[in-house]
């Protein structure tokens, strides 16, 4: 059993176990790796998302205005959008230089090169090239990240949101009474109420579909396999390869993010490549689990039921002590803080 | 394609772009508008291939392409004929491959005169016409009389078909003058030429193809290319070295192309160059190589192999002409080609006949091949519109089309829309093509009025994909079988429902006719077995009925050939192209194995026409012996051992020639048909074997691709003194006025795309909120410089304007829209997708109202692109619009004379 600790941050390598299924019964840890190099943004995503879970159309309004935020309309995570793809248009490094040095296939076996693809600086998702270095257009599918240490499962009241056997975060519709206290714990800003229901939904990593062993309907519905579903340990070896590969075409932008297990949320079980910095696609550098300091907190909770008897007493001494006793009982990171 | 290599269809399949060196994707938007194909150009990018995007716009493809080369739009043929002039003059052809498939060593006639000689014409133009006769480019020694040009309406062969949109209505237009040839029989076999051409196998013949190529291009040089397409000579130099070096023996590279090339006044042009430059590396036939047409979706390959086209029946045969196909004998002699397989027409018609008339199909009676209707002119799309315009035609069934948003000058659709007797129009949708008398632009500013409009319109619900069992056929030429999930709901109903019931109640309403008129009708084999609740015909006996049998009626068997087609009534085919696809009484389209359980060629995956083949004229991936030019790019043999020693064609396609035809076959002088094809003769649909760098007979504007501009441009043509294509067709019409071109009124270059969002004209995505979410407004794309210059504000209003109207469209400001420097010009470009239309959930004005059609004059299609100008703000509504529209009519000079129309083209 782990400590308290352990279960609401750090690493941890049997989080399906840990929810409490039994060990060696359950299925593996299954999840999505998102390769954003080759996402050509045609968002059947998020369509098949919409069309197998039902979920409606944005707004009641009907179909809105256009976002002018580049070929994003739906523009961020939500109640109504489960999968959401990125389109962010950025001025390339000038290029010309490496273009000009096309590094040309030469002869080489079958299928494969002996040099660099050309203008490979940046090229997997784009160089345009001319005087000014031309324009980049990232793309990038974004979901739920499901966590390794969930805090809207932590914060949830009634059990409505829980660990399925694969090791996925779920949220049970009939069973959400509306309350929201997950919405701020989302180091990711993903979950979201429904305004017109007052429930909140997210990506179920289609639960469903995964009972009766098929692929979640964002990934068998991708083109390019920019979105892959499998077991989590497989696809992380499957990322650090692929970055590798990257790397080595001397596409140096190239990184994973959410597959480290030591992060701040003991890794995703849907995590990402991509070609640039996370802030650039949205997403935030570092997430921290919000519920990490929940049992540091409840210490010092204890403590400081313990310091304001004696707050009582030090009052009529010295008024001095009470702000300092403060910042030491709830110093700590706050659930939401980042909201 | 089809004067090029024989065929009008994609020369691979997109599963084997996997296989290339180096993709060229030019004239396509491939991730966003095929974005599942797409996948094979992702693979063969991750095996190390160059992929290289030439476009306007930096687009969903140019994201994941190593290279986006920004080009000028409607300058395609200026840097494709640059990149031949790069391979001729550098010595980088693939000579052994040249000499021996393509028709290089032919010697053409001596009175050929290039538009070097000619300043931008050949030899052969008319003035008055408009229009070439092309007897002096045949080979040298062609009998004269066969000239087609001189016979304009039974000219054998034609020219290629582009490979239209889907539901583009653009299938097929006006021009008036034309006569409606035998433009799309080369869709499957190439133009006959009626003897083998003598040749020069050294190529040093001053006559000789190569030669004149050579000579032809020179002007094409990369200084030439940043004069005309505003692209660098050192991008130029950096295509040109990455398809040369992946083209030859060990490697292969490929083009991609869509309606980016087909949708100009020169559209097959363009796809002739493309043709000729994978020819000279020796890129077609062989695997990672080839030409891929994308075609539309789902089934646009399907709508030309069994047409809606008016100028031809299923399996390319020509339609016959009224005054030059009195009988069978003369329909056959004008259109089959004396040495290929289209030298077998006869055998293709009669089984056609006996699918259509059967039993009272005949010998006696030339098997009812006085039943077929006739053509006497043209008699396209866009012909059609002015037939309706000026009340020559009554009635229009609109089916799976949205021509009031879909089609160029959407004005001129709706005005003869609104001067018919009665419309019908079948869709899933209330489109705006159904619903154009109440609330068309027009309505708006009053120039028709709904109670004037006298077209009585029917609107019937259609069934959608999943509501009926078919089959599609894809941009490959594979024919994929879908099973109906669903009843239809409601009064929905299949096409094919409807037109078989439509023609049970015709021929109920002439039962007992004795008028001869009536026979057509009454005598058609009707009888398919119908099933389920509705009653609805079985999807599968009309495919064996393509297919066709032999023996008796449908007690017959199935064929599995076209090869066994007979021309004395035994046999029956509904499309001699097809047959083989319901072979050993199986729908072979249905069949569903995949690649992972097979080869990559997975030919156990649906059925591809031609034979089941995937990769055309894969004779040519072997050398001349037989053997495989390399290991790495095997794909289809000669095998001496196989068949007892007495040896085979063989490898991992279906071989595109006569299966035990030895390399070294030579055919006996005067053989015909079939037995005329040497063993060196991968182009098997060609009549002379070979491949066309030149085409002497063919097409209407050319041998020769030439840079013309568009018919509305700001550039003048630096390669010679015409402006335009001296060839093209105008349609004359006070609703189609040409912007002059180099006029300060319409100074910039507009081009209309499609989004991955939407679907076409909209009916089909508009309607459905998870898609029209995606994209929910009209947008106009431009240049950070452009809206400067103009006062754009990024996701504020603009009005775009042209000499037929003015649109609105939000506005995108994006440094993917590229300010181009064409020679000392800074040329701006906006770009307009072109799906909205007034209705359904997301709506918008119709970029397609601000075309002019002007076209080409082989396949009668449009040009995309033409001049504008744009404005911040909102356009003025109701007959505020026509004034201003006005006022920049009367400042470009355009008062309504025709003539002066002209501006300075040509």
């Amino acid at each position: 059993m782990t400590s308290l600790q352990q279960r609401l941050s750090g690493r941890l390598d049997d989080v399906t176990g840990d929810a409490g299924y039994e060990a060696g019964e359950h299925p593996p840890r299954m999840g999505f790796f998102t390769d954003t190099s080759v996402c050509i943004g045609c968002k059947a995503c998020e369509v098949a998302c919409k069309e197998w879970n039902d979920v409606p159309q944005q707004g009641s309004a009907g179909i809105g205005a256009m976002s002018a935020m580049s070929y994003d309309n739906t523009q961020a995570l939500g109640a109504d959008s489960w999968r959401h793809v990125a389109f962010v248009e950025k001025p390339a490094k000038p290029t010309f230089a490496t273009t000009a040095d096309l590094g040309l296939p030469g002869m080489g076996p079958p299928g494969f090169s002996d040099g660099v693809p050309a203008g490979d600086e940046g090229a997997d998702q784009g160089t345009a090239s001319g005087e000014d270095g031309g324009v980049r257009w990232l793309m990038s599918s974004d979901v739920c990240k499901h966590c390794t240490h969930a805090a809207c499962l932590d914060v949830c009241p009634t059990g409505s949101l829980f660990r399925t056997e694969f090791g996925t975060v779920v949220v049970q519709p009939d069973i959400c009474n509306g309350c929201g206290y997950c919405v701020p714990a989302c180091p990711y800003g993903v979950i979201e109420r429904r305004e017109e229901d007052g429930r909140v939904f997210k990506c179920t990593l289609c639960y469903d579909r995964l009972k009766d062993g098929q692929q979640p309907a964002c990934a068998q519905a991708c083109p390019t396999e920019s979105i892959q579903y499998g077991e989590v340990s497989e696809l992380r070896e499957r990322a650090r390869l692929r970055v590798a590969e990257l790397h080595d075409k001397g596409v140096d932008v190239a990184r994973l993010y959410g597959a480290d297990p030591d992060d701040g949320v003991g890794g995703d079980g849907a995590f990402f490549l991509l070609l640039d910095e996370p802030e650039v696609y949205g997403l935030p550098p570092d997430p921290v689990v919000t519920t990490r300091d929940l049992g540091t907190m409840w210490k010092h909770v204890g403590s400081a039921a313990v310091a304001l008897v004696g707050l009582g007493v030090a009052s009529f001494t010295s008024r001095r002590l009470v702000p300092r006793l403060l910042s030491t009982g709830f110093g700590g990171r706050l659930p939401g803080a980042r909201r | 394609m089809g004067t090029s290599f024989g065929r009008g269809g994609a020369t691979t399949f997109q599963q084997d772009l996997q296989n290339s060196d180096c993709i060229v994707i030019q004239g396509s938007n491939m991730a966003e508008c095929h974005p599942v194909g797409f996948q094979w150009v992702m693979e063969a990018r991750r095996r190390g291939a160059t992929v290289i995007h030439v476009d306007p716009r930096f687009t969903r493809t140019s994201a994941v392409a190593d290279l986006h080369v920004p080009i000028r739009a409607g300058s395609d043929i200026a840097f494709l004929g640059a990149l031949v002039n790069h391979v001729l003059s550098n010595e980088l052809d693939f000579r052994e491959y040249v000499v021996n498939y393509t028709n290089a060593a032919a010697i053409v006639d001596e009175e050929f005169r290039d538009t070097d000689d000619l300043d931008g014409l050949f030899v052969g133009y008319d003035p008055e016409s408009g229009q070439y006769d092309p007897s002096h480019w045949q080979y040298a020694g062609a009998p004269q009389s066969a000239a087609a040009g001189m016979r304009d309406p039974a000219q054998p062969g034609g020219p290629s078909r582009p490979h239209e949109e889907p539901g583009d209505p653009e299938e097929m237009s006006a021009g008036a003058r034309h006569k409606a040839g035998r433009s799309e029989t080369s869709g499957s076999g190439g133009p006959s030429v009626h003897a083998k051409p003598q040749r020069d196998e050294t190529l040093q013949d001053p006559r000789c193809v190569f030669q004149i190529l050579k000579r032809h291009f020179a002007r094409y040089t990369p200084e030439m290319v940043q004069q005309v397409c505003g692209i660098s000579p050192e991008q130029f130099a950096q295509v040109a070295e990455a398809l040369t070096s992946n083209s030859g023996r060990e490697r292969t590279s490929a083009f991609v192309y869509a309606v980016g090339w087909t949708h100009h006044s020169v559209g097959v042009q363009n796809i002739r160059c493309a043709a000729i430059l994978q020819q000279l590396l020796g890129n077609i036939g062989r695997p990672g190589g080839g030409i891929m047409a994308l075609r539309g979706h789902a089934s646009i390959q399907g709508s030309t192999d069994i047409p809606t086209l008016f100028n031809i029946l299923p399996g390319y045969l020509p339609m016959a002409h009224a005054h030059e196909h009195l009988d069978l004998d003369s329909y056959v002699e004008a259109d089959a080609g004396k040495t290929g397989f289209w030298g077998n027409m006869r055998d293709y018609t009669v089984s056609l006949l006996k699918a259509y008339w059967g039993e009272a199909a005949t010998e006696q009676n030339e098997f009812c091949f006085d039943y077929l209707p006739r053509l006497t002119g043209n008699h396209g799309t866009y012909d059609t519109v002015m037939g309706q315009i000026e009340g020559r035609v009554k009635g229009y069934f609109i089916v799976g089309e949205n021509p009031a948003v879909g089609s160029g000058n959407g004005k001129m659709q709706r005005l003869g829309m609104a001067n018919l007797d009665w419309l019908v129009v079948r869709d899933m949708a209330m489109i705006e093509s159904a619903t154009f008398w109440k609330d068309s632009p027009e309505i708006a500013t009053g120039e028709l009025v709904t109670a004037d409009i006298g077209t009585e319109v029917f609107f019937l619900p259609a069934a959608s994909h999943v509501e009926k069992s078919g089959s599609f056929t894809n941009t490959q030429r594979m024919l994929q079988w879908h099973h109906k999930a669903v009843e239809p709901p409601g009064d929905c109903r299949s096409e094919l429902q409807f037109y078989h019931d439509l023609g049970k109640i015709i021929r109920r309403k002439l039962a007992g006719s004795n008028d001869d008129m009536d026979r057509p009708l009454l005598d058609l084999t009707w009888d398919y077995p119908t099933e389920g609740p509705l009653a609805e015909p079985n999807a599968e006996s009309v495919l064996r009925e393509i297919n066709g049998w032999s023996g008796d009626g449908a007690e017959g068997t199935a064929l599995s050939s076209y090869t066994e087609l007979k021309s004395d009534g035994s046999t029956t085919c509904g499309c001699w192209i097809y047959c083989g696809v319901y072979a050993d009484e199986t729908n072979q389209a249905a069949r569903r194995r995949p690649h992972w359980e097979q080869s990559y060629v997975a030919p156990e995956w649906g059925w591809a026409w031609p034979s089941n083949r995937r990769i055309l004229y894969n004779r040519a991936s072997a050398d001349p012996d037989g053997k495989p030019w390399s290991e790495r790019k095997r794909y289809v043999w000669w095998d001496a051992e196989a068949n007892d020693g007495s040896g085979s064609w063989t490898g991992m396609d279906v071989p595109d020639f006569i299966a035990d035809r030895p390399p070294d076959h030579v055919p006996e002088e005067g053989a015909q048909g079939p037995d005329a094809i040497g063993g060196r003769d991968p182009f098997i649909m060609q009549t002379d074997g070979k491949s066309w760098l030149f085409v002497p007979t063919g097409l209407a504007d050319g041998p020769m691709p030439t840079h013309y501009e568009p018919a509305e441009s700001p550039v003048r043509n630096p390669l010679y003194g015409r402006q335009a294509n001296p060839a093209r067709e105008k349609v004359e019409h006070p609703a189609n006025p040409t912007n002059p071109s180099l006029s300060d009124v319409f100074p910039f270059v507009f081009t209309s795309y499609r989004l991955t969002e939407h679907h076409t004209a909209g009916g089909m995505s508009r309607t459905l909120p998870y898609l029209a979410e995606l994209q929910p407004e009209m947008f106009c794309e431009v240049s950070p410089r452009l809206a400067e210059m103009r006062g754009l504000q990024h996701g504020g209003w603009a009005t775009i304007v042209t000499a037929r109207t003015a649109i609105e469209a939000r506005v995108m400001v994006t440094d993917r829209v590229r300010s181009l420097r064409v020679g000392e010009q800074s040329i701006e470009q906006v770009g307009l997708p072109y799906h909205w239309g007034g209705n359904g959930l997301s709506t918008g004005d119709s970029m397609n109202d601000l075309v002019n059609l002007t076209l080409d004059p082989n396949v009668h299609i449009q040009d995309k692109v033409g001049t504008c100008d744009i404005n911040p703000g909102r356009r003025p509504r109701g007959p505020k619009l026509t004034a201003y529209v006005e006022g920049y009519r009367r400042r470009a000079g355009l008062d309504g004379d025709l003539d002066r129309q002209e501006g300075s083209t040509t």
